[in-house]
């Protein structure tokens, strides 16, 4: 074996601005699941957010600018990891769109993209991760991000894992690749209709008989937990990444 | 028809609160989805199909005025008559001029959305002629005096029971204790009113699905015959079509024709795929006198060229309005004109303007289902993201929006001043959040607090206790 294919791959950690601000247990829980499955991980200062809110409201220039941080700061990492399928799909499928005709910017996007990974999808696909040593006694619904879903084909992946877990068994809802409603922005400038469609999830969640809700995207999360806090229900709201990490210590999302 | 796209909100609102809307609308949640699924499910080759189908177009779209010109062309080589129509006022003028030539009195309409784009009833109801629409969903609406709320299915907004009222008033000639109660029932109702109609008509105007340059002929796709009716038995049919309808071979036609009935109602192929080439032939035994085209361009060809340009591919199956959960929740009529949904948010700007239309493209939240059934792969979430664009660069998003994304834009681009802000702000804020670990009213988050709670952060920030834990890790090296 030669000494390149030893080395352990270096991962820049994209923890996104919402699990750093608003859930640091998920940045943990997935430094644990990458270096337990042999990556050294860094998260580099130089990090904020990926944009999506400039770019999603036609801001490109800023949007652009943004990019060029995020790239800078990431580029020279092996593989570049988000616990997020939205923010990993910024990432990946819109920076070199970004950047289209701009010569060595194009280029650089491109690099980038290609080291760009979805969490889970990464321990699964490209470490080969089949099982996770984590315990917790419960029935687990799983939410499909549009995101992860859509554009970066997560699905079978965290099911996989979450069928390791000891104790935890799996409810599939209806509906469960449908929308929650969060839509980054979309939930406050148009929170009416956001709330229309998640109330139509919290419906199938509450119906598929689960008392602990996962998913892969903390907006999705938090949107989903605050609706069911308010509806009274007592289901517990997790980030998968906190479950295979056996890091359940944390109150879940919106509390209990 | 008036446009109330800019009071989107309103509309929104309002069709959360009616109560008939949202148990229509449940109809739409659970049928389509379902039978589209089926039915790619059994095709392996689908997704090919969609591959050469998008292919086809964007030839089509590369080379569209050869492709008209020879099917003008071999329409008039086949007795019929192409009439160019640049604007939706001109449509109506020839449509006018053709009905008053030969004495129209009634006319039937076989379903065409370009009809209700260029708000044809109207317009030929103040000239003194009568349109009656034939097929059984827009039959109804326009008993109610309505506009559809979906493209493939006009009355989807209604339920059973309305129906059965609308046609107790209208329907006079029939005993007033009759039994409506199965949607066979009305059904058949309605088949006996039409019936007379298509014998009274002196002009039958249909839309086109496409448009064959090859041999000059049109095809329509139905499921009730309706347009089988409208188009052979009045004396004149007129076709009135966009430009981007035109596909070069027959071929071609039939390899789309397999994914649009798939992708709108789940069907292996529509009930009635209808060809017409030309009026009568001498020998034919049935047919009308005239044939006419009116290509319409309205808008269209403005696209070409653009970013927009992929949502001429369009084929209206209404595959993206089925999977919209903003659809989903507030039906068709709130997006305020023609065309609703996934669809109508990219091509309503580009029609009536983005001043006008500039909320459909923001009222999405970008799940991407739209695009993901879109038999043409038409990238719809990307072509509301150009419209956000255009928006944007014009100013003409709300002032809260703008400001409160230059403020988090300034930091975002500040990584240090960022950090320092979070550093101090999150562990505030996660105290605030108590024991309870949420907010139920929180200043300046209106919007979120209003319908649900938000969840308080933990407290310190990641990258805070990351810095903290390389400091440790160093010393323990150290």
């Amino acid at each position: 074996m030669n000494k390149a294919a030893s080395a352990p791959p270096r991962v820049g950690l994209f923890v996104t601005c919402l699990v750093d601000l608003f859930r640091p247990s998920v940045g943990f829980a997935a430094v644990k699941l990458m270096e337990d499955a042999g990556c050294v991980v860094e998260a580099p200062a130089a990090q904020t957010c990926c944009g999506q809110p400039a770019y999603n409201s036609g801001d490109r220039d800023d949007t652009r600018k943004i990019a060029k941080a995020t790239i800078e700061a990431f580029e020279d990492y092996d593989y570049v990891v988000a616990p997020s399928g939205s923010c990993a799909g910024t990432l990946k499928k819109h920076y070199p769109g970004l950047f289209k005709g701009d010569g060595a910017w194009e280029e650089r996007a491109q690099a980038f993209s290609d080291k760009v990974h979805e969490l889970i999808s990464f321990l699964t696909d490209t470490l080969g991760v089949t099982k996770v040593s984590a315990e917790l006694t419960g029935k687990a619904t799983y939410h499909d991000s549009c995101s992860g879903l859509r554009e970066l084909g997560i699905h079978d992946q965290p099911r996989k894992l979450i069928g390791s877990v000891k104790g935890l068994k799996l409810f599939e809802m209806d509906e469960a690749d449908v929308c929650c409603g969060f839509g980054g922005t979309f939930c406050v400038k148009y929170s009416e209709i956001s709330n229309a469609i998640v109330e139509k999830k919290t419906a199938n969640i509450v119906a598929s008989g689960a008392d602990m809700l996962l998913a892969g995207d903390l907006g999705c999360l938090m949107n989903m937990a605050g609706k069911l806090k308010r509806q009274g229900s007592d289901i517990e709201v997790r980030h998968v990444a906190e479950v295979l990490a056996d890091m359940t210590d944390q109150p879940p999302i919106g509390g209990k | 028809m008036q446009i109330t796209s800019p009071t989107f909100k309103a509309n929104a609102h309002e069709a959360l609160h009616d109560a008939q809307l949202q148990r229509a609308l449940g109809n739409v949640r659970s049928g389509f989805i379902h039978k589209r699924a089926k039915a790619v499910g059994a095709l392996p080759e689908f997704e090919e199909l969609r591959d050469n189908a998008k292919a086809i177009k964007d030839h089509v779209l590369e080379h569209l005025d050869i492709y008209l010109e020879t099917y003008e062309k071999k329409v008039e080589d086949a007795g019929g008559k192409v009439h160019w129509a640049e604007t939706a006022a001109e449509a109506r003028g020839i449509i006018l001029d053709i009905c008053r030539m030969n004495n129209a009195r009634t006319v039937t309409k076989g379903k065409s959305m370009l009809t209700e784009e260029i708000e044809l009833n109207d317009f030929l109801e103040a000239s003194g002629i009568q349109p009656v629409e034939t097929d059984l969903g827009e039959y109804i609406i326009q008993l109610r005096g309505e506009h559809p709320s979906h493209i493939i299915a006009p009355a989807v907004h209604l339920n059973k029971d309305q129906v059965e009222q609308d046609f107790r008033r209208v329907h006079t000639e029939f005993a007033q204790d009759r039994d409506l109660t199965e949607p066979e029932q009305l059904l058949s109702e309605a088949r006996q009113v039409l019936r007379q109609k298509y014998f009274d008509a002196d002009v039958g105007i249909t839309g086109a699905n496409f448009l064959v340059a090859e041999t000059g002929t049109s095809i329509i796709v139905t499921n009730e015959g309706n347009g089988d009716l409208t188009q052979t038995l009045p004396r004149v049919h007129i076709v009135v079509a966009s430009i981007e309808k035109v596909v070069p071979t027959l071929d071609d036609a039939a390899q789309i024709l397999r994914v649009l009935a798939r992708s709108a109602t789940g069907q292996e192929a529509s009930v009635y795929t209808t060809l017409s080439t030309g009026p009568r032939r001498d020998n034919d035994p049935d047919g009308p006198e005239e044939y006419h085209v009116i290509l319409l361009d309205n808008g269209r060809s403005a696209m070409l060229g653009t970013e927009f340009q992929d949502a001429l591919r369009c084929i209206r199956c209404g595959a993206c309005i089925n999977h919209c959960p903003v659809y989903h929740a507030v039906g068709g009529h709130a997006y305020g004109w023609v065309y609703p949904g996934p669809i109508g948010a990219v091509v309503t700007p580009s029609l009536v303007g983005v001043d006008k239309a500039g909320h459909l493209p923001n009222a999405s939240t970008f799940c991407g289902r739209c695009e993901s059934v879109c038999p043409m792969r038409i990238p719809l979430p990307k072509m509301m993201r150009h419209w956000r664009e255009k928006e944007f660069e014009r100013g003409l998003n709300p002032a809260v929006a703008r400001y409160g994304l230059k403020f988090w834009l300034w930091f975002a681009k500040r990584p240090r001043l960022y950090r320092l802000a979070t550093y101090l702000a999150m562990p505030v804020m996660g105290l605030f959040g108590g024991h309870k670990r949420r907010f139920r009213f929180l200043p300046f988050a209106g919007g979120w607090v209003r319908y649900r709670d938000l969840p308080a952060p933990e407290g310190r920030t990641f990258m805070q206790q990351w810095r903290d834990r390389q400091t440790i890790n160093q010393d323990a090296r150290g």
